[in-house]
């Protein structure tokens, strides 16, 4: 094969000797990690400083692919495995990168107690309404009457509006977009990582092979058209009108975007105001490098 | 190793209880994040610790839950400090999953587990020492870890130091096991001189980026991989799948099996540096106690009583559950008529000491389901029966 004419700009960014990925053909994941690329690019950070964290779950094997430091945890306990990471070394940008099965379900304990503390870390959640990785069972955001393998007479149960859960926790930056959306959810994935506290983006995302098949609705291509046709944008909405319901219109936009003291910030402050000159700040062992 | 920072150590002489003591051992030892949620006989752990910490620079946090606070401190690992949870019961329970997960991702790290009656909610919050087997097997898999067990919150100090220590030095989970007695008893506990407790850092390797340092290769013959951090410019990879010793997962046996092996022999074929006991008046013994945490100091008075009838009983109580000190037991097994076992469970580590002495001596288990500790006259009368 010739050399490409010009390198693809995401590859410096993936462990290229890792693709081709897991991810089936249509998949909206890979699309996202594309405009995570680009948002880095953008950034200017120094790469070595910035680390990803994912869960478990089709979404959660983004952290294996991204040429960052990056932590496969367990399932659901990507944020507070991140709050550690965060806590003991400050010098790093913490990125949170998994599902809405992950984050929503089995790890919601933990998104909702994050932002309510305002952690200093960007959450990407990847929602396509479906544990993919184990055969599409329903999750807290599979819409009703949607059909999945533990739901196989349609979905019955209330869904999540993740960016009304988040922003009623607490968190600064709360966005929704959909893998359709590359262009804003780059520029908003910049914005977020530019940001201090607890930064949370939804992204939808189709899964052809488990969820659009189920339900009849076409290939990968197919949700991206009607991605297109039903989305919104409406920056700055109020999270109370972003409900989503089954198969129509899609409010997208930036919903959030405010400051708060980070848990740290608020834990120094507390401490400095009430042990004076006996309080010892922590020291980050991120100041220098352990071989230096 | 090198010597404890004097800045935290709190040199002097103490009373303090098991649980406090604990938490300074783990001040001594470097370890500056603790993840915790509260239960009882152990919070008081965490508690010292979040008054100590914003004196010596360290930081703690309260999560929602236990499975948050069992893996919140190994994110603080990777990003380069020492850290350490504590828990009880339920708690010891959930925290199971990220006990595995820091076996198989090799994060040096510290869960202290004051042990209560249960199972489920049992008996909160008397004492049992019920948790023996779940901390050996209780995480799904395969896998190799270290379990210290002190009697005294002297020893609660001492070996939480060592659990620090030793979690370095293997890359492996260390557990604290102490019992509710041994939490909340409060004794003298002599803190030494910073410079006199020895404190082993982390080994971080001396490889540069690019220098084809892997995370999860063995090194310098030791079958222990050397660490790194996030934000040195490695671009690790860290799972909780099957990986080689780049840290990429490979779903296939060989590479299961290669990772499997050394972490079990990583434990195993260093044994004879990991395992500690202290043993009492074996030479010539005709019976010997195996006991630990408090049922030991309850045992002392039975041994006491039996000498004094004319009986040859000897003591070996373990500091090491895990690994179990196999070829220290095997050796008495030729030479003793008895092994007496009391411990506060229905027979847990009596099945260890079973099947180390494959028959070839008596094993008498003493059970006692918890919520007390044994009557002294409990285990004289069976010391005196195995030699009847």
């Amino acid at each position: 094969m010739s050399e490409p004419v010009k390198p693809n700009p995401t590859s410096k960014y993936l462990r290229t000797e890792r693709l081709p990925s897991i991810w089936c053909p249509g998949c909206g994941i890979g699309t996202t990690v594309n405009c995570f690329t680009r948002a880095l690019d953008g950034s200017g950070f120094d790469l070595d400083k910035v680390a990803i964290v994912s869960g478990i779950g089709c979404t959660g094997r983004v952290a294996g692919y991204l040429n960052l430091d990056s932590f496969h945890t367990t399932h659901g306990r990507a944020i507070p495995f991140a709050t550690g990471l965060q806590m003991a070394n400050p010098d790093l940008k913490v990125v949170v990168y998994s599902g809405d099965g992950d984050l929503s379900a089995i790890g919601g304990n933990h998104l909702i107690h994050a932002a309510r503390r305002n952690v200093d870390m960007l959450v990407v959640c990847v929602n396509n309404f479906t544990y993919g990785m184990t055969g599409g069972q329903v999750t807290p955001t599979t819409f009703q009457t949607a059909v999945a393998s533990t739901t196989p007479y349609g979905a019955y149960e209330e869904t999540f509006n993740l960016p009304r859960l988040v922003d009623s926790c607490g968190g600064v930056y709360v966005a929704r977009w959909t893998s359709y959306h590359v262009k804003q959810l780059a520029k908003s994935m910049g914005e977020a990582l530019n940001k201090k506290g607890f930064r949370f983006i939804e992204i939808l995302s189709p899964c052809p092979t488990l969820y659009l098949r189920r339900n009849k609705l076409g290939e990968g291509l197919d949700e991206m058209k009607f991605y297109k046709e039903k989305s919104v944008i409406k920056n700055g909405a109020s999270t109370t009108e972003t409900d989503l319901d089954y198969r129509k219109e899609i409010v997208v936009g930036t919903f959030v975007n405010r400051e708060r003291p980070t848990n740290v910030e608020a834990m120094e402050a507390r401490m400095s105001e009430v042990l004076g000159a006996k309080y010892v700040p922590y020291e980050s062992p991120g100041k220098k490098p352990a071989w230096a | 190793m090198s010597n404890a920072n004097p800045s935290g150590t709190l040199t002097g002489s103490h009373y303090l209880d098991g649980d406090h003591a604990c938490s300074e051992g783990a001040i001594a030892a470097g370890c500056r994040f603790a993840s915790g949620y509260p239960i009882t006989p152990s919070t008081e752990v965490v508690e010292r610790l979040s008054a100590r910490f914003p004196r010596v620079g360290g930081r703690f946090i309260q999560l929602e839950d236990e499975l948050g606070a069992s893996i919140a401190l190994l994110g603080a690992v990777w990003g380069g400090a020492k850290a350490c949870t504590v828990t009880s019961g339920p708690g010891f329970s959930l925290m199971m999953e990220h006990i595995g997960y820091a076996a198989i991702t090799e994060t040096p790290c510290v869960y202290i587990n004051v042990q209560r009656a249960g199972p489920s909610t049992g008996l909160p919050t008397q004492p049992a020492q019920g948790d023996m087997m779940q901390a050996r097997f209780g995480s799904h898999g395969d896998y190799r870890l270290i379990a210290l067990c002190p009697n005294s919150p002297q020893e609660c100090f001492d070996l939480t130091v060592e659990a620090f220590n030793l979690a370095e030095e293997f890359r492996v989970p260390v557990l604290v096991m102490l019992d509710e007695v041994v939490g909340h008893m409060t004794e003298k506990v002599v803190i030494p001189p910073a410079e006199q407790i020895k404190v082993s850092e982390r080994r971080y390797t001396k490889k540069k980026p690019g220098e084809g340092f892997k995370l999860f290769e063995a090194a310098n013959g030791s079958m222990v991989p050397e660490m790194v951090k996030a934000g040195d410019g490695y671009r690790i990879h860290v799972t909780g799948l099957t990986h080689d010793d780049r840290g990429y997962p490979a779903m296939n046996v060989p590479t299961h099996e290669k990772m499997q092996l050394r972490l079990q022999d990583k434990i195993v074929e260093n044994a004879d540096r990991i395992v500690r006991w202290e043993e009492k008046d074996l030479d010539g013994a005709d019976v010997v106690v195996v006991s630990f945490g408090i049922t030991s100091r309850v045992a002392e008075r039975a041994i006491k009583a039996a000498r004094e009838q004319g009986v040859k009983v000897g003591s070996f109580r373990l500091i090491t559950a895990w690994p179990f000190p196999e070829k220290q037991i095997a050796e008495l097994s030729k030479k003793v008529k008895a092994f007496v076992v009391p411990e506060l469970n229905l027979g847990q580590m009596a099945l260890e000491v079973e099947r180390v002495v494959a028959g070839r001596t008596k094993v008498v288990p003493v059970p006692h389901v918890g919520g007390t500790v044994h009557n002294p006259e409990t285990i004289l009368n069976k010391i005196l029966e195995s030699v009847r």
